[in-house]
């Protein structure tokens, strides 16, 4: 055993090994559907939600829980509003059957 | 819920989120890829929810956002999605500083020791002013986009040594906080306030066309925001997507970057062609130039075996999308092969025009990327250019020229080139555009979108 290890470095182990992941998935996005990655990832960076619930989450309520309910709000406004406009603008990208294969 | 039971949930969710962007390498896959990441998205919050006591607020709050989310999403002219994307950053970047400000006052409930230990000190340090920079930063480049704020660079005297100033007093704050023994407000309130307002500064001295560079930034920024407070909270989850987004927006910002040939540094000090040239480009004769009618340019077209369309930002301004798209389908039922080319930074997004094209219902396999396109502008009997100008300057060719290397489309080399324009006004660079002045270049004078229907009704 080589002791314990600070958490600190294990959060740091897969921050850096989640950077490596990002790149490598991000350059294979087409170019074409970059608006899209944008919005997606705005989406995804709405995952703050779940620190702004854990704010919101005692029941003793002072002001550090209003603040966290804000943080809520924001951050679905950013899950919803992300995800529902990817897939309106990703709706768009369909194949047209009509033409094409024409 | 056991602490090992969430911790696999929330792994569960990250590979979700992976999936979400591995699902967007092609457009048959993509939509399959954001319903993983609403999967993703639902896992993570369902097992949170089972730590909390809160429930009647949490969930009030996540239907008010949501619905507003959802009406927003809705309702957005696709022409207006560059706004949308910097108005949602902002949210995020206000949400990090409200969660790390609650982290400060009752660590307990997030689950860290009551008195702060250092390292977690640091880690809010660093999500509150990450998070503060992208509110802010974010705020005017949603000014700026929507036109409300104008969109030329705002630049003044000392403007970088006031921001490195600020940047030097917030770490001090910043380190006062770190040092002392019991939660110092005072310090933690200053940092904040000056992240504030260097996002303010930052971002008011970059210009319009500038824009696909500084919102790739404040998305990468976003998630880093995002994986800081993942940091402080110790959750990998956060950390994981945080990181996803924030190395996807820095991989967007050196693409855009690298398709203007600018350094990145250059952009983000604000201010283009400072470095001179940008006036002297005139030699002060007076150029001549050839302009026509929207039906000359119909009759051209028509008679044409190939068409390149290049769109620009002027499309989008006019709404012009649909009328293209008639355009295309007429000339397509002529027999002339139509297709239309992508600069990386045509618009105000990455993107931005392949989702406006999109949304005209013109089919993705016509519309190509630069390197795909830009060797076939030689046998290419048409070019048709609408609202572009920098992108396809022959300028980036002749050394000394302020955008000398940008790559460009390769326009000028087909036989004939029409531009749509609303005058002669130089593009965003400053600089005149020798493709107009070409013997072969007609220009069309007008809004693009009443340009096009023009043609539309000639042919």
């Amino acid at each position: 055993m080589i002791g314990e290890i600070d958490p600190v470095i294990i959060n740091l182990t897969v921050f850096v090994l989640a950077i490596f992941v990002g790149y490598h998935v991000v350059w294979n996005v087409t170019p074409a559907l970059h608006t899209p990655l944008m919005s997606v990832t705005n989406a995804i960076s709405g995952i703050i939600l779940v620190g702004a619930m854990l704010a919101a989450g005692p029941t003793e309520t002072d002001w550090g829980v209003w603040l966290g309910a804000a943080a809520v709000t924001l951050a679905a406004i950013n899950v919803f509003g992300g995800f529902l406009v990817s897939q309106r603008m990703l709706e768009m990208f369909k194949k047209k059957d009509k033409k094409g294969n024409a | 819920m056991s602490a090992n039971m969430v911790a696999l949930a929330y792994l569960v969710a990250s590979v979700f989120f992976i999936l979400a962007l591995k699902g967007l390498s092609s457009p048959e896959s993509a939509r399959r890829g954001n319903l993983f990441g609403m999967v993703g998205m639902a896992i993570a919050v369902a097992t949170t929810l089972t730590l909390t006591q809160n429930w009647p607020l949490i969930l009030g709050c996540i239907a008010v956002g949501g619905i507003i989310g959802a009406l927003v999403a809705q309702r957005v002219q696709m022409t207006a999605m560059p706004e949308l994307v910097a108005f949602m950053h902002s949210l995020v970047g206000l949400a990090a500083v409200f969660i790390a400000i609650a982290a400060v006052n009752n660590p307990v409930s997030f689950g860290l020791p009551e008195v702060l230990p250092a390292g977690s000190k640091l880690e809010l340090f660093l999500g509150t002013f990450i998070g503060a920079m992208t509110w802010s930063g974010s705020v005017i480049a949603f000014l700026k986009l929507s036109g409300r704020m104008s969109g030329t660079p705002i630049v003044f005297t000392g403007q970088h040594m006031v921001n490195l100033l600020l940047a030097i007093a917030m770490v001090g704050f910043g380190l006062w906080f770190f040092f002392s023994e019991t939660t110092n407000w005072t310090a933690f309130i200053a940092m904040t306030a000056i992240a504030f307002i260097l996002g303010f500064l930052i971002i008011i001295p970059i210009g319009g066309a500038d824009m696909p560079v500084v919102i790739s930034m404040l998305n990468s920024y976003s998630g880093w925001a995002a994986a800081g407070i993942g940091f402080s909270l110790g959750n990998p989850m956060l950390i994981i997507a945080g990181s996803l987004v924030g190395s996807s927006g820095a991989i967007l910002s050196y693409i855009m970057c690298k398709a203007m040939n600018r350094p990145f540094l250059s952009v983000i000090l604000g201010g283009f062609g400072s470095d001179g040239g940008t006036a002297a480009a005139d030699d002060g004769v007076q150029k001549t130039y050839r302009s026509g009618s929207a039906e000359d340019a119909a009759f051209l077209m028509g008679n044409a075996d190939s068409v390149i369309i290049v769109p620009g930002y002027g499309l989008a301004v006019a709404r012009a999308q649909h009328a293209v798209k008639e355009l295309a389908e007429v000339l397509h039922k002529k027999g002339v092969n139509v297709r239309f080319a992508i600069h990386p930074v045509a618009g105000r997004m990455p993107g931005h025009m392949n989702v406006l094209l999109a949304e005209a219902e013109i089919p993705y396999e016509q519309v190509q990327e630069m390197e795909e396109i830009n060797s076939d502008f030689s046998n290419t009997d048409v070019v048709l250019v609408l609202g572009a100008n920098d992108v396809v300057n022959p300028a980036a060719n002749v050394p000394g020229s302020p955008i000398y290397g940008m790559p460009i489309l390769d326009a000028y080399k087909a036989r004939t080139v029409l531009v749509v324009k609303r005058s002669m006004a130089v593009g965003y660079a400053g600089l005149d555009n020798d493709l107009f002045y070409m013997d072969k270049t007609m220009m069309i004078f007008g809004d693009a979108k009443k340009v096009v229907e023009h043609m539309v009704k000639a042919l």
